[in-house]
């Protein structure tokens, strides 16, 4: 089931993510040789590998434009939060495996503490900060206040997320397919809400779909 | 500069927080008011949190969005060996790295675990902390260690700690003669049951940041315990109390690992005097899974006697227990209290080990205890052949101490034990365990529960009326994701007339009147009657002043719709803002919880009523439909209510089929120090969630009658699990996690009976 879903890009599960990605820790062990080594390479068994060392981006983020330089090791997540003061997307685990960091990038969610700044050059960002309209919450939004679908409220952020990527997306490319409880926990999957309110999440999922026209 | 002995609270998980919820000591005479229960408008019923907005649009300020001025980054060098002596540190290299603003050490002769704090730094950002972490050169000198429980019990083990052997008593309590208990008994039957170490995990980690004003010191704090954390940062760093600040905004969960003070904070407090400048600390998933605690093993051994009418005669406890270098938990509360037994004999050890700390764990103690005792009593159940249920209805008590005791301010299980079993179509469970056909086995099974939760006499609260009708409710609590502010707002609103969004919360500053942790199920019984009392202190007040505006006397007036009327002619009524503009100046109302009359013990009561199903083929448990019934007295908000109930649900069916800390023995590594190989659980593991409220007068807990819901769903998850699979196969998991492997072996176990 989580295969057929992935195969469309549209839902990750947190494994799947992770097999992806080739986990956190491989990541974390590059990274620290790039930043021992200040010139433009980088030594290897096989000989001197170049590496280049900053680069200018230039994201859209909630629709502004940002032209930016960015370090190689710096991740989507850092640069919203650190550069662009856009503290709504959370850092929780920061190696892949819950899912507070996710942001739309080019209306597909992804974990921006896995995605490199690097790569995101050109593409068209969305946050939580991005959702509302001025006070008119987005439906997803006000769905989870209105089932109460968090506690503590720090995964929030993510899990809204990756249900308006989930519901807008599915929602252009099959506008007659019903939802039904596998589709929302699919949606889900790879978020964890560590209060376990899933339950509600699940009744918060339901209701935005109702609003959206998917159900 | 600090004094190290009072770096950290040891979080001695009894002191902080059971002592605490037991409310113990803190009886007086000073009764609650026992009138009839008062009408409420919205207290009670579904209420939407007021800061919903702020979370859903992620402008509320976490700790790590907080930003100031100058803030540098600290970081805590670790010792990676599990134990050792710290023969020197040399600082020098650190402190010469550009970017590196102060490097401390701190001070210690002995690293006890892997992750004991060593060092730290503070640097201008993240990754120059980190390299000059790197730069510090320690002379470690390896001791002897020890790191399983079953090692550490051994003659001649290397020991944890110089003061204290490995093994200490921290139980022994006597009820009638065990011995002659078993000897009336029909049947008599001994069973062992193990759980595994869980890790809080909040999905915040843990961070401080410390920032000097002069002599004045303000540390905005990821806490349960601003007040706490107050008082311990004074008392660790020499200065009045007074002149402490701790603020905590909004916080990711903390389920008890952030109760006390942190020696992060007093690390920050340290970097930031020695610097001049704003100094944050966060701790990192790895940080979070090594040393700010987790909930202490149990390995819990039952005796007990039965007739066969279901009568219970006997029953004794062995418990070990391990906390690492901290103690393990009591786990024998819900065995001396809560059902009826004449002979009853307990014993807990705690062994020491040099690993990381435990701390305080939503519902500590009861969680493990209520696996053991309640798994045992469905086992007992079957060696007579009686419905389980039957068996704890048999047994059932309205005093406390197995009967023994006072009477219980108020006791609803009777009713959940009804309402649960209805709704979970009891009557279709197995007459025997283990009883279908096929690899696919379905089953039903229950628990009990029982905790403190009656809440902290002394609690204040103010509320505050400003001459515009606006309207604060200030209060020196904290809202961990239970909803408190709403809470505090519905109380408030309902007493004056008002809506929950009218009124402005402040709470989370030490500065604002005195509330105790957020733990322990108190919090909502501690704060919400403050708040009513001090609401009904400014309704008064604000009746008498109607009252000489409407010609009626006060007690004919009452608060409704944003309205002050008199009841006997509607017409006369003077609007809640109008009539405020005669206040001509804000006019503080000062309220208290009350304490408790004597005689009476104050416990919350639960049940859990739980479907499996269970692959025989594979072991695979999967959980299908939970009701928990819950006597929590007088609920506040049901909508913020039944979140608590699904949330301490799930976190119970994830410890009962997943988590657990898994420690290499030979090295003492921790192996699974994140979030994918610690597995929790996911929306793809979550079963269909029935909460009930029952409802339960408590006329002497408190002026509202309300009690805690933090610990109880959290409590009697797992035996309830456990009891269910036992029911669908016939045969019993006595350890957590149950997971396919020991479900497989169980089974084999069987079938080679």
């Amino acid at each position: 089931m989580g295969t057929k879903q992935n195969k469309k890009g549209k839902a990750y599960t947190r494994r799947d993510f992770l097999k992806g990605f080739g986990g956190g820790a491989i990541g974390a062990a590059v990274v620290p040789k790039i930043l021992a080594q200040e010139s433009a390479s980088i030594e290897t068994k096989k000989g001197k590998i170049p590496v280049c060392s900053k680069k200018q981006v230039t994201l859209t983020v909630n629709g502004e434009k940002y032209t930016l330089v960015v370090e190689p090791q710096e991740t989507l997540l850092d640069v919203l939060r650190e550069r662009l003061n856009l503290t709504g997307t959370k850092k929780t685990c920061n190696q892949g495996e819950c899912g507070g960091c996710t942001v739309l990038l080019d209306d597909e969610p992804v974990y921006s503490c896995l995605y490199l700044a690097f790569r995101a050059d050109g593409k068209d960002i969305r946050t939580i900060e991005g959702l509302a309209e001025k006070e008119n919450l987005h439906p997803v939004q006000q769905a989870f206040i209105d089932t109460d679908a968090y506690q503590c409220g720090f995964c929030a952020p993510g899990f809204i997320m990756s249900t308006v990527g989930y519901l807008e997306t599915q929602g252009n490319s099959q506008s007659n397919m019903k939802l039904n409880m596998e589709d929302i926990k699919t949606a889900i999957s790879g978020n964890i809400c560590r209060c376990g309110n899933y339950d509600q999440i699940y009744k918060a999922v339901a209701e935005a779909a109702k609003k959206m026209g998917r159900s | 500069m600090a004094k190290k002995d009072h770096w950290e609270n040891t979080q001695d998980p009894h002191l902080l927080y059971t002592e605490a919820a037991r409310s113990e000591g803190l009886t007086t005479q000073d009764a609650p008011s026992t009138k009839e229960k008062p009408e409420f408008n919205i207290i009670g019923r579904d209420t939407l949190r007021i800061d919903g907005h702020k979370i859903v649009t992620g402008k509320a300020p976490f700790l790590n969005d907080i930003r100031l001025r100058g803030m540098l980054v600290g970081k805590t060098l670790r010792s990676p060996h599990p134990h050792a002596e710290i023969v020197s540190i040399d600082l020098s290299k650190a402190k010469s790295l550009p970017g590196v603003k102060a490097v401390i050490g701190l001070d210690r002769e002995k690293a006890q675990y892997i992750g004991n704090r060593v060092a730290a730094v503070a640097a201008v950002d993240e990754q120059t902390a980190e390299k000059a972490l790197k730069l510090i050169e320690v002379e470690y000198k390896p001791l002897p260690y020890v790191v399983s429980v079953e090692k550490s019990m051994e003659e001649g083990a290397p020991r944890v700690h110089d003061k204290k052997p490995n093994v200490e008593k921290i139980r022994d309590e006597k009820r009638g003669d065990v011995e002659l208990g078993f000897k009336e008994a029909d049947v008599v039957l001994e069973r062992t049951y193990k759980t595994a170490i869980e890790i809080h995990h909040p999905a915040e980690t843990h961070g401080s940041i410390a920032k000097w004003e002069g002599d004045r010191l303000i540390v905005w704090d990821s806490t349960q315990a601003i007040h706490n954390v107050r008082d311990g940062l004074a008392r660790s760093l020499g200065i009045p109390a007074g002149r402490v600040t701790v603020i905590k905004r909004y916080m990711g969960a903390g389920f008890g690992s952030k109760l006390g003070l942190n020696a992060h904070t007093v690390i920050a407090a340290m970097l930031a005097k020695q610097t001049g400048r704003p100094v944050k600390i966060t701790l990192t998933r790895k940080e979070n899974s090594l040393c700010v605690g987790n909930r202490p093993t149990s390995l819990q051994t039952y005796k007990g006697g039965v007739k066969k009418d279901g009568t219970l005669t006997a029953l004794s406890l062995t418990n070990y227990t391990t906390g690492g270098v901290n103690r393990g938990d009591r786990c024998s509360e819900p065995l001396l209290d809560v059902y009826r037994c004449p002979n009853l004999h307990v014993k807990e050890y705690t062994v020491y080990t040099n690993m990381g700390g435990s701390r305080a764990t939503r519902a500590p103690g009861h969680v493990q205890g209520t696996f053991g005792l309640e798994g045992f009593l469905d086992e007992l159940a079957n060696e007579i052949g009686l419905d389980p249920l039957e068996l704890r209805e048999m047994n059932y008590t309205t005093k406390n101490r197995g009967d023994t005791g006072v009477p219980y301010s108020s006791k609803g299980l009777d009713k959940c034990y009804e309402l649960g079993a209805e709704k979970i179509g009891w009557h279709r469970r197995n007459k025997t365990p283990g009883a279908g056909q096929g690899s696919t086995r379905r089953g039903l099974g229950m628990s009990s529960q029982i905790w403190w939760g009656a809440g902290v006499p002394g609690t204040l609260a103010d509320v505050k009326l400003y001459p515009d009708g606006s309207v604060d409710v200030i209060c020196g609590t904290q809202d961990i994701g239970c909803g408190t502010r709403t809470h505090m707002a519905v109380v408030a609103a309902d007493t004056l007339g008002l809506q929950p969004k009218d009124i402005t919360i402040k709470l989370g500053n030490s500065d604002y009147p005195w509330a105790p942790i957020s733990g322990g199920s108190l919090t909502t019984p501690s704060v919400a009657p403050a708040v009513r009392d001090a609401s009904l202190k400014a309704a008064d007040h604000l009746k008498e002043m109607a009252a000489k505006k409407l010609k009626v006397s006060g007690e004919d007036i009452s608060l409704q719709d944003k309205k002050l009327v008199d009841k006997n002619n509607p017409e006369n009524a003077i609007s809640f803002k109008e009539l405020a503009r005669d206040l001509r100046r804000e006019t503080v109302f000062h309220g208290e919880r009350k304490g408790m009359p004597d005689g009476f013990a104050y416990n919350t009561f639960g049940a859990h009523f739980v479907e499996v199903e269970v692959e025989t083929e594979t072991g695979q448990i999967k959980v299908l439909k939970v009701v928990a019934a819950h006597d929590s007295g007088q609920i506040i908000n049901t909508k913020t209510a039944e979140s608590q109930v699904i949330g301490g649900v799930t976190q119970g069916v994830s410890t009962a089929l997943f988590e657990q800390r898994t420690v290499d023995d030979t090295t003492g590594t921790l192996v699974n120090p994140n979030w994918r190989d610690y597995k929790i659980a996911t929306s793809m593991d979550i079963p269909e969630i029935i909460p009930i409220f029952v409802d339960v007068d408590d006329p002497h807990i408190n002026i509202l009658g309300t009690k805690g819901l933090g610990e109880p769903p959290r409590i009697p998850i797992a035996a309830a699990i456990g009891n269910a699979v036992y029911n669908a196969i016939g045969v019993h998991i006595r350890e957590t996690p149950m997971t396919p492997d020991k479900v497989l072996q169980a089974l084999r176990q069987k079938e080679a009976i």
